[in-house]
């Protein structure tokens, strides 16, 4: 990435997983690597359980503060429908990195429809560097299943060029104090996968 | 100084606090609702939430004749209910400065209409800021109580949901503390509006008006960049900040002031550019005003009067001109052609108001709906919602319909509202309904608090904006002191007790209220909403008859054989399940029950 582009990055998934703070953790680090960040997502409606985008950008300078379709770098993906519903926002050559989760949307809880079952395959077809993480697992293992997004935001970290110590200082303002140490471990398992 | 990232709304919260604001007043509607939740941490500001836009305008401007600076927020449709004021307090102007954020949703994300507030400044007189990020939302509040204060009159910072709920780095500044200390000052000439004093206040207000049109021209809100001369573009709020990245070359008079229109600037810019567009989101606002002035000028030939934009919007639409050689051709959409099951928004598990509309659907009535979560009753498996308006108008609607339709169609009319809608216009409705003797019944669905727009409190609720222990309305008490005889209070995860009271209440002759009593499962308040241990299903006993799927809990989950999606079992999440118990009341089979 050379300093004056902007890289452009999608977080997405279901109400109440807890986008929003994995999205405002990502801009206060981009903030702190001294970068001009910009972030938007929809509230209301989306909170009772809808689907959820929230867009991050960061650069030298950020004008608008959603991504434009086919121009995201990074989508990264708190459930696995909802990633693939969001494939549209992609690059040809972006980069997705998907939690392994699968959330049923009402029509599949009330019978009416099937989770679709070849969602890894459609994403792996727009996308050469996709990566599926065991969110709940690694958080398990970091101490904390509720730590999981910290696990995903370690792996998204690896495609951002931004230096380890500005993640844990945005962990550290962002995250209740009692769980700091869980989400520094969780941050750098996810950075390790 | 500090840099925070802050989102439009809590940037203004902050340039409320700046600007030496004392108090803020204001219904909770998204986008707007985060402005008062982030100045209640400023304890300068007395913060507070009224039932409605109305009365929040009207304890702005009490603030406001008594010396301070007031901030009134709401959303773009709360304007309509606080319009009665607005308009008289153009001609009376101000004390203290006053300043209402008007929030618009273009693209619906979360309203029933896209109304452009844009019409409102005009409509009464009043100037109108648009700031195009966070940055600008803190700096335009500042700038907007200043200027309400220099011209003696309200003024409206527009924003819009991609404004409101976008963050960006903004700079903070210190608070003004050199402003006047409020007392009262008699000035009956000036805000006793009776036709005599509203005689002599109208010409002011047209005389500020061009004064403000004039002065635009060399404010420093209002820029000119000129970049490639061949195109200029008059735009402003975040459509500027689209429009940067999607035409970067493109000159552009971007207006911080939307109303008044800087009219020797629009002229001056148009003087330099070859071709000129206005690119705004809703209605040709400025684009009909600079056709008056006789410019040529192209914008909705190009842009929708519907929905918002986006960058995407924007560069197909220049790139469609012809005009843009540069311009790469639009994205395809590859992944489109993938068919997903959607995910559309629903009530949370245990929300007290699945089994209310459970029952209404099994009653067949015909439902006056109204704002709120209990709006997602209308979606199936419930599908028990027939009407939704506006705030407040599912009572008004059910005494309407009563008067038309048979009187055995009378029996089937039930207007559903929840506490806090009932409180914000709803009771007028009731009187009317009470006063000329509709027999419809009301359900007031009571859960404590301000659900949809995330757990506001409100008078029937026990506190305050800032969390002191208050009043709280008593629902029952209120409805019997404007003549309803017949009210019930019913506990709505009784299926049997509620559907069996809703049909003795449908069948009565006259008025009813039926006011359910459980409370919304987010409250976070302790002692209001207690969990119980979450209930299984038998794999023995449970048939697969999917009766209980009939209630759309989000908790149950039909779990099938991967290829059948007919053949399953009913599994309930033991982290998503409350233990309301309603969805035990429909198994027949038993199959269904508490982890005891």
């Amino acid at each position: 990435m050379s300093a004056d582009q902007i890289t452009n990055i999608l977080l997405v998934g279901v109400g109440g997983q807890g986008i929003v703070l994995a999205s405002e953790i990502l801009s206060e680090t981009c903030m702190l690597a001294g970068f001009d960040v910009k972030k938007n997502e929809v509230h209301g409606m989306s909170q009772r359980g809808g689907s959820v985008v929230s867009h991050v950008r960061y650069g030298k300078e950020v004008f608008s503060p959603i991504v434009p379709e086919g121009e995201g770098d990074i989508l990264f993906g708190f459930e696995l429908m909802e990633t693939c519903r969001a494939l549209s926002y992609l690059k040809p050559q972006g980069s997705v990195i998907a939690n392994d989760l699968q959330i049923p949307p009402p029509s599949v809880l009330m019978g009416k429809e099937l989770y679709p079952q070849n969602l890894s395959e459609i994403i792996k077809s727009h996308s050469a560097d996709y990566i599926l993480v065991d969110g709940q697992g690694l958080a398990m293992k970091a101490g904390n299943v509720k730590a999981a997004n910290t696990v995903l935001l370690g792996a998204v970290s690896k495609k951002m060029n931004i230096e380890e110590d500005y993640w844990l200082k945005a962990i550290e303002k962002m995250v209740p104090s009692k769980a700091v140490d869980v989400n520094k471990s969780a941050f750098l398992l996810g950075r390790g996968i | 100084m500090m840099k925070e990232i802050l989102s439009g709304n809590e940037a203004i919260a902050r340039g409320a606090f700046e600007a030496g604001c004392l108090v803020a007043s204001g219904y909770p509607g998204t986008p707007s609702t985060e402005i008062l939740e982030n100045t209640v941490q400023y304890a300068d500001i007395d913060s507070s939430w009224a039932p409605n836009e109305k009365v929040a305008l009207e304890v702005a401007i009490g603030a406001s004749f008594g010396g301070a600076r007031a901030l009134c927020t709401m959303k773009h449709v709360g304007v309509n209910v606080a319009a009665d004021p607005l308009f008289t307090l153009s001609y009376t102007g101000v004390n203290g400065g006053l300043v209402l954020i008007a929030a618009d949703d273009p693209g619906m994300h979360s309203s029933q209409n896209e109304q452009d507030s844009r019409n409102y400044a005009k409509a009464a007189k009043i100037p109108m800021l648009e700031p195009a990020d966070s940055e600008e939302c803190k700096e335009f509040t500042r700038l907007a109580f200043e200027m309400s204060e220099q011209y003696d009159t309200p003024v409206i910072v527009r924003t819009g949901t991609r404004i409101s709920h976008s963050k960006s780095v903004v700079e903070f500044g210190e608070r003004i503390t050199t402003l006047p200390i409020p007392k009262l000052v008699k000035n009956a000439a000036k805000l006793v509006m009776l036709p005599g004093n509203a005689r002599v206040r109208h010409p002011l207000v047209e005389a500020r008006m061009l004064k403000l049109s004039e002065d635009g021209v060399t404010m420093p809100i209002n820029k000119i960049d000129i970049r490639n001369k061949k195109i200029g573009i008059i735009t402003s709020g975040v459509c500027y900040n689209y429009l940067r990245e999607v035409l970067p070359e493109a000159s552009t008079l971007k207006l911080g002031m939307v109303h008044p229109l800087p009219y020797d600037l629009i002229s001056k810019f148009a003087d330099q550019v070859d071709q000129l567009y206005v690119l705004e989101e809703l209605d040709p606002f400025i684009e009909e005003q600079v056709k008056g002035m006789g410019i040529a000028v192209r914008g909705k030939d190009l842009f929708s009067l519907c929905g918002e934009l986006t960058p995407g919007i924007i560069h197909d639409a220049f790139y469609r001109t012809g005009l843009f050689p540069d311009l790469k051709s639009p994205f395809e959409n590859a992944a489109s052609d993938t068919k997903l099951p959607q995910r559309p928004p629903n009530m949370c598990p245990g929300c007290p108001h699945r089994g209310v509309f459970y029952a209404l659907n099994k009653l067949k009535a015909y439902v006056t709906g109204d704002i709120g979560c209990y709006t997602l009753g209308f979606l199936p498996p419930l599908s028990a919602m027939d009407t939704c308006v506006c705030m407040g108008a599912s009572i008004g609607m059910a005494t309407g319909v009563t008067k038309v339709v048979s009187d055995e169609e009378k029996k089937k009319v039930v207007a559903v509202i929840g506490d806090s809608t009932f409180l914000h216009t709803g009771i007028n409705g009731l009187m009317d309904m009470v006063y000329n003797q509709s027999p419809a019944t009301v359900v007031i669905l009571d859960n404590r608090i301000t659900a949809m727009t995330g757990r506001q409190d409100n008078p029937a609720s026990g506190f305050t904006l800032m969390d002191s222990p208050t009043v709280a309305i008593d629902f029952p008490m209120l409805c019997k002191s404007i003549g309803v005889k017949n009210i019930r209070v019913v506990n709505p995860f009784d299926l049997d007790e509620t559907e069996r009271v809703l049909n003795e209440e449908m069948n009565r002759s006259e008025t009813s209220v039926i006011i359910t009593n459980k409370p919304c499962v987010l409250v976070k308040r302790e002692g209001v909403f207690q969990k119980e241990p979450p209930y299984t299903v038998s794999e023995e006993k449970c048939t697969g008859c999917r009766a209980c799927l009939k209630i759309g809990c989000p908790a149950i989950e039909w779990r099938t054989s991967k290829d059948d999606v007919k053949k399953g079992k009913a599994h309930i999440d033991a982290l998503l399940c409350t233990g309301c118990d309603v969805c035990r009341q429909l198994c027949k089979f038993e199959a269904i029950g508490g982890v005891n």
